[in-house]
């Protein structure tokens, strides 16, 4: 089981060497000439006006507020269906009412008008 | 020192280091960054505490969503690029003491009482166990479904408070 | 010395590498820890080599499909064109746009990469071929899946750039929002094999194919999958005539190359995944006495969905951003849902009222109840394609004028006709 995480940890670590190594590589071959027209910010030719930090609406927000809800869901049922297979009827019923539960809160999220992308 | 040790220690060192770049860092976008790698050393954390389930749980739940979320939060505001703000206000002594003796009184607490060592014992069935104690009646069936419920507040004040502003 | 098994070639090697090194008299937890980093090299360079056979093999199969020869001038059949554009990336200048926050602009494609590779830490390639065989490995892939999404809002926020940002974002709702069915629906592989763990899903589909126990699911965890991709029909983040190039429009020469590499890894992946969780992965005949044709099967059905994938995205054309999100919340969410309900329940109903059932029963009475469930959900789509052709009807009787919409042919899917 630790040999497995290990394994992962180190997978991880040389994951970032990975694609430092064409990225070094290319520092190496790649020509540098640098100019102020060149480095300016990339829109289609026309100067670039104002902060570049705009102003979102608030759907982003809703929307991910929504995927954190089922998010946490979805991982409350997860020890649920490893589970499964070991229950009796009953306790499938208490998952399948978790899930019910949380349909009724999409619907009303749905009524309310909150998953039109406005 | 075993092997896992020096990885505790550098990986609660890397812990500690990030979580006060978080809080004083001036850029939000960076404080947000570093909160990420703080979150990922303490899923690190839970590995080493041989928990693999809560420390993928950690990197979803944390990484995946939270941290999304609060960079999501951060661009309804509109000083987001700038490094001027400072994150802290004159109030920044007294709360640096009730931090400190937060940290004292829970030190002493650890150091107070002695820590049994567990017997070893077979974690591979742990998550299972979990799934069957969440919908046992005799356990944790009402906090399970509780929890449902909690989770369809948030989702409807979520709604609520974003369609107010509409 | 270990005894040589013919079809089980790789872990011989990997044993006699072992072997070897015990012999030159190195202490046992270093040979683990040199076989563990040869293990992870050859994994981790197979998947990074990968696409630069799999770009060479969409642009052929994509310009069959458009009436085109694709690449066929660098080598036979234009086999060596990925490699020309390597050496292109590499020999190109690399661009820091003024304002741009270096460190994160320039770590944003290392993670992207990062996030891709590291699935592959869990993939079983035969019955005895298995990185990291840990028992939450379904939750694993989606957890690296999110450091995905991170890479993409540093990239987007760090260039400094109006239209990156738009696009990162753009992306980020889009990811977040389809990683919800496809998490809803994981928990059905894991349902019915009774574990997290990949080799053990792998292992509970030697009967039937989970496609078949469960063929909503799998048709909707290769949706998202799509969708997390950013693949057409779903590849609003790289809508050109709005955003340009989205959030990696001011990257350059071999940053740019990381981001490809990324998008083109990450598209073959989830056909792995696909072809692991739903279509058996390794099984097969004979796989699991000769652990090498597992790996054959295993490539044989990834690289069909991958066909499938290319095929999806010559087909289909881009949908709208309403469209998008509305089909997953409407749509997948709901149904992703139904689905998991529906395979508890009947599973369950099963196993506890026909005790002597195997596997074959269990997998007709799901497959029964999923073509049911499609066929009610198809029910309910064209009752509301109806009530909603109504609407537009009546909506033209009354104001003449917005008659040109409705002019056109029936929408393609039943699910866009829901979407509105």
């Amino acid at each position: 089981m630790q040999t497995d995480w290990i394994f992962i940890g180190i997978f991880l670590l040389i994951g970032l060497v990975f694609p430092t190594v064409p990225l070094v590589a290319a520092f190496f071959l790649s020509p540098k000439k640098p100019n102020l027209v060149k480095n300016e910010t990339y829109e289609c030719g026309v100067e670039t006006v104002g902060d570049t930090w705009v102003q979102f609406k608030a759907q982003y927000y809703i929307f991910a507020l929504m995927f954190v809800v089922f998010d946490v869901e979805t991982v409350f049922l997860f020890p649920w269906a490893v589970a499964f297979q070991a229950m009796p009827l009953f306790m499938v019923v208490e998952g399948v009412f978790f899930i019910v539960l949380l349909a009724g809160g999409l619907i009303y999220t749905w009524r309310k008008g909150a998953l039109e992308w406005v | 020192m075993n092997l896992s040790q020096i990885i505790f220690l550098v990986v609660g060192a890397v812990t500690i280091i990030s979580a006060v770049l978080v809080v004083t860092l001036r850029n939000l976008v960076h404080s947000a960054l570093w909160l990420i790698v703080t979150l990922f050393s303490v899923a690190v954390l839970f590995v080493l505490l041989e928990a693999g389930f809560m420390a993928v749980v950690q990197v979803v739940l944390y990484i995946g969503a939270i941290a999304i979320l609060i960079i999501f939060a951060m661009m309804l505001t509109r000083r987001a690029m700038s490094d001027e703000a400072s994150q802290t206000n004159g109030q920044w002594p007294a709360s640096l003491l009730i931090a400190a003796a937060a940290f004292v009184s829970l030190a002493g607490l650890l150091n107070a009482n002695a820590w049994p060592a567990l017997p070893a014992a077979d974690l591979s069935g742990t998550v299972r166990q979990l799934g069957l104690a969440l919908v046992n009646l005799n356990a944790f069936v009402l906090p399970f479904e509780v929890a449902s419920v909690l989770l369809i507040v948030a989702l409807v004040g979520a709604i609520y408070v974003a369609g107010e502003k509409r | 010395m270990p005894e040589f098994n013919p079809g089980n070639v790789l872990i011989y090697l990997y044993q006699l590498l072992g072997w070897w090194l015990g012999t030159l008299g190195i202490p046992a937890p270093i040979v683990v820890l040199i076989q563990l980093l040869v293990s992870i090299i050859s994994v981790g360079a197979f998947a990074l080599l990968l696409p630069i056979f799999t770009i060479w093999l969409e642009r052929k199969v994509a310009g069959r499909f458009q009436d085109r020869l694709g690449p066929n001038r660098v080598g036979p059949y234009g086999l060596f064109q990925s490699f020309a554009d390597v050496f292109k990336l590499l020999t190109k200048e690399d661009i820091t746009p003024a304002g741009a926050d270096k460190v994160v602009f320039n770590l944003a494609p290392m993670l992207t990469v990062l996030s891709v590779v590291t699935i592959w830490a869990v993939v079983p390639f035969a019955s005895t071929m298995v990185g990291a065989n840990i028992n939450v490995g379904v939750l694993y892939i989606v957890a690296i899946s999110g450091l995905g999404t991170i890479s993409i809002m540093m990239g987007g926020w760090s260039s400094n750039n109006k239209f990156a940002l738009l696009g990162a974002f753009r992306t980020a709702a889009q990811l977040v929002a389809y990683e919800v069915p496809m998490i809803i629906v994981l928990l059905v592989p894991v349902m019915l094999a009774g574990s997290m763990g990949v080799q053990d899903i792998v292992n509970a589909q030697g009967t039937a194919w989970f496609i078949v126990m469960a063929p909503v699911a799998g048709l909707i965890f290769f949706i998202t999958s799509i969708a997390e991709i950013g693949r057409a029909p779903f590849d609003l983040l790289e809508a050109e005539s709005e955003i340009v190039a989205g959030f990696h429009i001011e990257y350059t020469g071999m940053k740019f190359g990381m981001w490809m590499l990324g998008e083109f890894l990450h598209a073959f992946t989830i056909c792995v995944l696909t072809a692991v969780l739903f279509l058996g992965g390794w099984q097969g005949p004979f796989a699991k006495e000769v652990p090498v044709l597992g790996i054959v099967y295993f490539l044989l059905k990834s690289f069909g969905m991958y066909f499938i994938v290319i095929w999806v995205r010559s087909t289909f054309p881009r949908i709208r951003i309403d469209h998008l999100h509305a089909f997953n919340w409407k749509v997948l969410v709901p149904v992703s849902l139904a689905a998991v309900v529906l395979t508890a329940l009947v599973d369950k109903l099963v196993t506890t009222y026909l005790p002597g059932a195997g596997d074959v029963v269990r997998a007709t009475a799901l497959l029964a109840a999923n073509v049911i469930g499609v066929l009610a959900l198809l029910g309910i789509f064209r009752q509301g394609a109806h009530a909603e052709r109504e609407r537009l009807e009546g909506g033209r009787d009354a104001s003449h004028g917005e008659a040109a919409h409705h002019d056109e042919p029936g929408e393609p899917g039943a699910a866009h006709a829901s979407a509105h």
